[in-house]
């Protein structure tokens, strides 16, 4: 098969000492990121982008995504041992892998956490490997108001989808296009929104967002709980690791499905995080155990763990066919194509044929040196969370700080994290969702640029969105996304049985 | 702090709802209307003003008729607020501090001001920890990674 081929290829690009390296550092990176806090996906990606400014596209967006799985790992790890999310697709693993550490029994519950990933991580990549081209190819017929159809789409998704109140989205969606929409418009050469401040007419960059609101924002909010780590303790003996191993396969039937969950919620956007919450849910409901998760079921860490990070692959998937994130980590990385001048979307699997496949290729690799290095390495970095606070918090901060200055090198962008540091913790507080926020920022531009160029190619007519089969039904699709609570609740209200009332 | 919840998203709300009102008063003056077969610079900003102030109306009003337990009671504890503000304000000065001391030095003091606040550590422990990071992340960034950092009088004495 053609893709087969194309993988073959991408491997080519990969094995070199180089790439390798970068791929180890990347990883370590990604797992330290991911267990400290304040440092999660999104952030974490985002603090480190500058520092790839320096190297080659394919080399940079390797050492991004083996930072991408090094923290999804690390994630786990707090979950687990410390009862803190690392990420909040890990939520659901703290569920029952905190109160299996509890009982004694952490090596198993990371050792299920970590095969769990990879396997779910496989999934998402071999979904990638074998559909992207041919969603990419679909994609070619595209055009401006198809592009505006499918970002409506996402922005739609994750207002009617999400589990947030849809309100707070769409304000948290709104704030991200008007960030957006500061500085200089491209079409028109005027400048929007500066208010006379000129370092802003570059626009706010999303980097900086992301920084301040879930780095800063997120410290801010960790600080209320207090200042100590207490975690249990760690060992990981190769014996309990190949127990649990010999156990796995009975949970097959939880793998596969967990694994459908989130190669499904990954493509759709807004479905990352809840992918987490749905596997483990559903995992609940067909299990033979069901009354007993919660109190530390194998099967209520590996399920929520495969869908998480199936989903967090598949997200991959549309934002390169496609250039629509399905999630904010997956936003970030987009973002940071976009600045090299590489923009994702059918395009670059023709015009960036080693690019992609390069990259493809690099998360097998990554995804197998990820399982293994964190396997052997789990009590060291357990170990750095021991570190006290009054340490880890600090340097948290310096390092979004950097992140934040290298970004333009302006230090107008470190003030602005400040500010966005504290729009995150107040957000957070009270419930409103972040990730349309982000996700706006990014596709702001786009989606207006789209729009304007539907207008100006169909003179006007608001029709163009209609016109054809595919932007209308993509179009449709999306309202109906976008009203989908109302729709189900009037649905539920007609299915309603009659009740005859007996006096 | 003795503000509920319920008051905090309503101020949060009010503070959006301006924020629209800015957008849309900006756009009016960039043009909210056609010209030339395309929209004008002002006609996308207008209504995602617009559509911003709708929904946090919305959101104000519900939070003022909001009158369930968890709605009132406090935003956040004083002791909590205080512990926020104790890692907040820190940060504030020390970003200023960037800008004038070069960020190498700042962090170095910005480390072992929160290590000399937690008293656990003797002084040679406190200058180890932040002396010996802001050299790893020198190293890391300035001569590993070739990536500039802000550069204060220190390194400017060091002929950096």
């Amino acid at each position: 098969m053609d893709q087969v081929t194309s993988l073959l290829d991408g491997f080519g690009v990969v094995l070199s000492v180089y790439h390798l390296w970068l791929m180890l550092l990347g990883i370590v990176l990604g797992i330290l990121v991911g267990v400290l806090p304040g440092l999660g996906g999104p952030n974490g990606v985002a603090i480190l982008l500058p520092l790839t400014f320096t190297m080659a596209p394919t080399s940079a967006i390797i050492m991004l995504s083996c930072i991408y799985w090094g923290a999804l790992f690390g994630g786990a790890i707090t979950s687990i041992l410390f009862n803190i999310p690392g990420e909040p697709s890990s939520v659901a693993t703290t569920f029952d892998g905190y109160p299996l550490a509890q009982q004694g029994r952490a090596g198993e519950a990371l050792t299920a956490a970590f095969t769990g990933s990879f396997f779910g991580a496989l999934m998402g990549m071999l979904l990638i490997t074998f559909l992207a081209p041919l969603v990419a190819r679909f994609a070619l017929k595209f055009g401006p108001p198809e592009f505006f159809a499918v970002y409506l789409l996402t922005f739609c998704s994750f207002v009617g989808m999400s589990r947030d109140a849809p309100l707070k989205s769409i304000v948290a969606m709104m704030i991200g296009f008007g960030l957006a929409a500061i500085g200089m418009d491209t079409m028109s050469g005027q400048i929007r929104m500066t208010f006379g401040v000129p370092n802003l007419m570059q626009g706010v960059d999303f980097l900086i967002a992301v920084i301040g609101l879930f780095g800063i924002g997120e410290i801010l909010l960790t600080m209320e709980e207090g200042l100590a780590f207490k975690g249990k303790a760690a060992n990981l003996s190769p014996r309990v690791m190949f127990q649990t191993w010999a156990r796995l396969p009975r949970h097959w039937l939880t793998l596969i499905r967990s694994a459908i969950i989130g190669c499904w919620m990954g493509v759709t956007p807004g479905g990352a995080t809840a992918a987490s919450f749905m596997g483990y849910g559903i995992a609940k409901k067909f299990s033979r155990n069901s009354d007993r998760f919660g109190t530390g079921q194998v099967e209520g860490v590996l399920a929520p763990e495969v869908a998480a990070h199936a989903s967090g692959t598949s997200a991959l998937l549309p934002m390169l066919a496609l250039g629509i994130p399905g999630s904010a980590t997956a936003a970030v990385l987009l973002g940071g194509l976009m600045i090299w001048g590489l923009e994702p979307g059918p395009l670059l699997f023709i015009e960036h044929k080693d690019f992609v496949w390069g990259l493809i290729a690099s998360m097998y690799l990554g995804n197998v040196a990820g399982l293994l290095i964190v396997l052997s390495t789990v009590p060291l970095f357990a170990a750095i969370l021991r570190v006290p606070f009054s340490i880890i918090a600090p340097m948290v901060i310096i390092l979004c700080a950097i992140g934040a200055y290298t970004v333009h090198n302006s230090m107008l962008d470190v003030g602005l994290m400040l500010l966005f540091g504290i729009v995150g913790y107040f957000f957070k507080k009270l419930d409103y969702p972040l990730a349309p926020l982000v996700l706006s920022l990014i596709l702001g531009d786009k989606a207006e640029d789209a729009f304007r160029q539907s207008m100006l190619a169909s003179k006007g007519d608001l029709t163009v969105f209609v016109s054809n089969w595919l932007a209308g039904s993509i179009t449709l699709l999306a309202l109906m996304l976008l009203f989908w609570p109302l729709i189900t609740a009037a649905w539920s209200r007609l299915r309603a049985p009659r009740r005859i009332v007996t006096p | 702090m003795g503000l509920s919840r319920r008051v905090v998203e309503l101020i949060v709300a009010i503070g959006i709802l301006l924020a629209g009102l800015a957008i849309i008063i900006d756009s009016v003056h960039l043009g909210i209307g056609w010209s030339n077969n395309s929209p004008e610079p002002g006609y996308f900003p207008i209504r995602i003003g617009g559509i911003l102030m709708i929904a946090s109306a919305g959101i104000a009003i519900r939070a003022f008729l909001d009158g369930s337990p968890t709605a009132v009671e406090p935003f956040v504890s004083w002791e909590r607020f205080r512990l926020v503000l104790a890692v907040f304000i820190p940060t504030g000065i020390y970003c200023g501090l960037i800008a004038w001391l070069g960020i190498y030095t700042a962090s170095v003091l910005f480390i072992a001001a929160f290590m000399i606040a937690s008293r656990k550590f003797g002084w040679f422990r406190i200058l180890a920890v932040s002396v010996g990071s802001m050299v790893a992340v020198f190293w890391l960034f300035e001569i590993e990674f070739l990536v500039p950092l802000p550069k204060g009088p220190l390194e400017a004495l060091l002929g950096y």
